[in-house]
């Protein structure tokens, strides 16, 4: 039934810093950023996968990635049974076609001196989607399928507000016709009842069309929304990942546990069992060893300072990655 | 919690920008009251006059804008108050953290400077007690090793610890009203979590009163006392936090309830308000939510009807409010 479209597998990807004067000086290498330190997850066709976490966990770099803004260090990406980083399928455009991303910011991810007709006719002319004389009709069709007015084919986009613009990045990316949807943060800027329908124009546009979706955002209540399943990432390592009902109503891992009790709940009466995380994300520069989460973790052992728990299956639940998962649910 | 004399009155206020010639009213008619540690909520999507409200009643907004209306702080009004005198209470009584703790800091000056400057300007202190009393508010907003950061400029903190640098400078000469505009929504959850218990527990341990603006309704559930709902430029709704959530009565509190993914099956479709907010330069004659209600009648379309109280402590800008049944939405 399930049927995977995207396999990705121990990416990992460091951006290198300048080596500054200090560096040279004691003869040190430059630092690096540890974006990534070994991704593995599988994306099933017509699925929503949301990915949750906290800024500068990585999330958008993965996103990136899978798009080939990035290209990992570590690790491969495999669409369809083929590597995306390999050397037939560098060459190959169609990839770019079959995979969409849409970005976060709606003010600068469309360029402002276009109109949203030569947008949409644009990318049907990159990928050849259609004779040029039938270009007009279908960027119709798509203005329809978002449901834009008409003549916001002649319009620039600082005519729209900001949900309309994202409509627009939704059009744009649905005109090549896309099986995957890489959604960054996409209504993240947006006001919450704009935000309510913009996301039910995507829920309804992959139901039309069978869309496999990576929805990337920080809004936990949206993602458990929107999501089939959900992966939590932390320092650039996935901690936990399973079914989202599942996942939301009864988190495994301390940091799923820490990170969903964190989110207010519009109902006054439902103060919740806080869990507090104490500190910040550590900075990626500086990766703590271990289990990266060892640092702000009420149940943190010696053994997690030295050893980097696997990502395992659990019994009726997802895949949680720490070491004392077991005694932490008993007491749950 | 404390019922005796609000400490911030604002009557009336309205703030009026313009741009080429047209009149945009950015607020009307605002209205509401600040008890002692009393935390009031002020909600509203983008535009709908939150952040004006707060700036108007610092007198942010008399340089850009036409201020009209009463603030009164301790019975006394200040939103006729010469400037220098209103120095006297901007930071000192009153005090205000923005919303981007990247871009409310001087970058050029240590974050030490920057608290030591508020205490030079609003207390008395000398030089070395002023330094204690700048490590002891660091301390405070929970800055580890406070001492040695005093040094440090902005740049070197994260964001959320810029936040803290602020409340603490906020903080710093004990004043008895914060304005909060949208202090954690550049946060993420957890360090928004954070941020918030320390706002509380310094309201409560400082008796300060506080007006928290913000647009995320789960805030306001978990945070505050009362509040008070905006839409272009109006209060339509106000109320004990508990009363207005619970039973809205403005089919617009209604509406933006019903967007939050909460308690809702996954993946169904999520209710939202039809249309968008009107533009400030053509607001309908009526109701200004009118064209957007699915309660709206004539009357509607050609009065606007004012904020009237509807129950003990609970008032409602709208002619057919919601039956309580048909508002109960959590």
């Amino acid at each position: 039934m399930t049927q995977t479209v995207m396999e990705i597998r121990d990416v990992g990807l460091e951006f290198p810093l300048p080596r500054t004067l200090l560096d040279l000086l004691n003869k040190r290498p430059g630092r690096v950023v540890n974006a990534l330190n070994g991704v593995s997850l599988q994306l099933h066709k017509g699925e929503t996968l949301g990915v949750v976490g906290e800024s500068g966990c990585g999330k958008s770099t993965l996103a990136r990635c899978i798009v080939r803004l990035y290209e990992p260090q570590h690790g491969s990406i495999h669409f369809d049974g083929q590597d995306i980083f390999g050397a037939g399928m560098k060459k190959d455009r169609s990839y770019n076609r079959r995979v969409q991303m849409m970005f976060q910011d709606p003010y600068s991810s469309l360029n402002p001196r276009m109109t949203t007709g030569q947008i949409l006719s644009e990318a049907l002319k990159v990928h050849k989607m259609r004779p040029e004389d039938e270009i007009p009709t279908r960027v119709a069709e798509l203005l329809e399928l978002v449901r834009l007015p008409q003549d916001a084919a002649q319009k620039l986009p600082h005519e729209f507000s900001g949900g309309q613009r994202q409509r627009i990045a939704i059009a744009r990316a649905l005109a090549v016709e896309p099986e995957v949807l890489i959604a960054d943060e996409l209504v993240s800027a947006l006001d919450v009842s704009v935000q309510a329908q913009v996301v039910n124009l995507l829920l309804e546009l992959q139901e039309r069309l069978n869309l496999t979706i990576l929805f990337v955002a920080h809004d936990l209540r949206l993602v458990r929304h929107v999501s089939n399943r959900v992966a939590v990432i932390y320092l650039g390592r996935i901690v936990e990942i399973g079914d989202s009902e599942t996942l939301f109503a009864n988190p495994s891992h301390p940091y799923s546990q820490a990170l969903l009790s964190a989110a207010p709940s519009i109902n006054p009466d439902d103060k919740g069992e806080a869990i507090r995380l104490e500190g910040e994300l550590p900075s990626p520069l500086n990766v703590p060893s271990g289990c990266p989460f060892h640092v702000r973790c009420r149940h943190a052992s010696d053994l997690c300072k030295s050893e980097v728990p696997p990502l395992l299956a659990q019994e009726g639940r997802g895949e949680v990655a720490c070491h004392h998962i077991e005694e932490i649910n008993q007491h749950a | 919690m404390t019922n005796d004399m609000p400490i911030l009155e604002v009557r009336d206020l309205c703030t009026t920008f313009s741009r080429g010639g047209v009149a945009l009213p950015a607020v009307r008619d605002v209205s509401f009251n600040v008890g002692k540690g009393e935390v009031l909520g002020l909600v509203g999507e983008s535009g709908s006059g939150k952040s004006v409200t707060l700036r108007s009643i610092l007198g942010l907004s008399r340089r850009y804008g036409d201020v009209t209306g009463d603030v009164r702080w301790m019975g006394q009004d200040i939103s006729r108050m010469p400037e220098r005198k209103l120095r006297q209470i901007r930071g000192r009584d009153i005090a205000m953290i923005f919303q981007e703790p990247m871009t409310s800091l001087n970058p050029l000056l240590t974050v030490g400077m920057q608290l030591t400057e508020t205490l030079k300007a609003h207390t008395d202190l000398g030089r070395a007690a002023r330094r204690d009393r700048a490590i002891e508010m660091l301390d405070h907003v929970g800055i580890p090793s406070a001492a040695s950061r005093l040094e440090e400029y902005p740049h070197q903190f994260s964001g959320g610890m810029r936040q803290r640098v602020m409340i603490a400078i906020a903080l710093a000469a004990n004043p008895k009203l914060l304005l909060a505009d949208e202090p954690t929504t550049a946060l993420d959850v957890t360090i928004q979590a954070q941020i918030l218990d320390l706002i509380l527990s310094l309201a409560d341990e400082l008796h300060m009163g506080v007006i928290l603006v913000t647009h995320d309704l789960g805030v306001v559930a978990q945070t505050c006392e009362n509040v008070a709902v905006m839409y272009a430029g109006r209060i339509v709704e106000q109320g004990s936090v508990r009363q207005v959530l619970r039973t809205p009565r403005h089919p617009y509190t209604v509406g933006l309830m019903r967007s939050v993914p909460q308690d809702v099956p996954p993946r169904t479709q999520l209710y939202s308000v039809p249309g968008t907010p009107p533009s400030l330069e053509a607001l309908p004659a009526g109701c200004a939510f009118a064209p957007r209600c699915q309660n709206q009648t004539e009357a509607c379309l050609s009065a606007r009807p004012t904020l009237e109280t509807i129950s003990e402590g609970r008032a409602a800008a709208c002619f057919n409010p919601m039956a309580i049944a048909q508002g109960e939405v959590a």
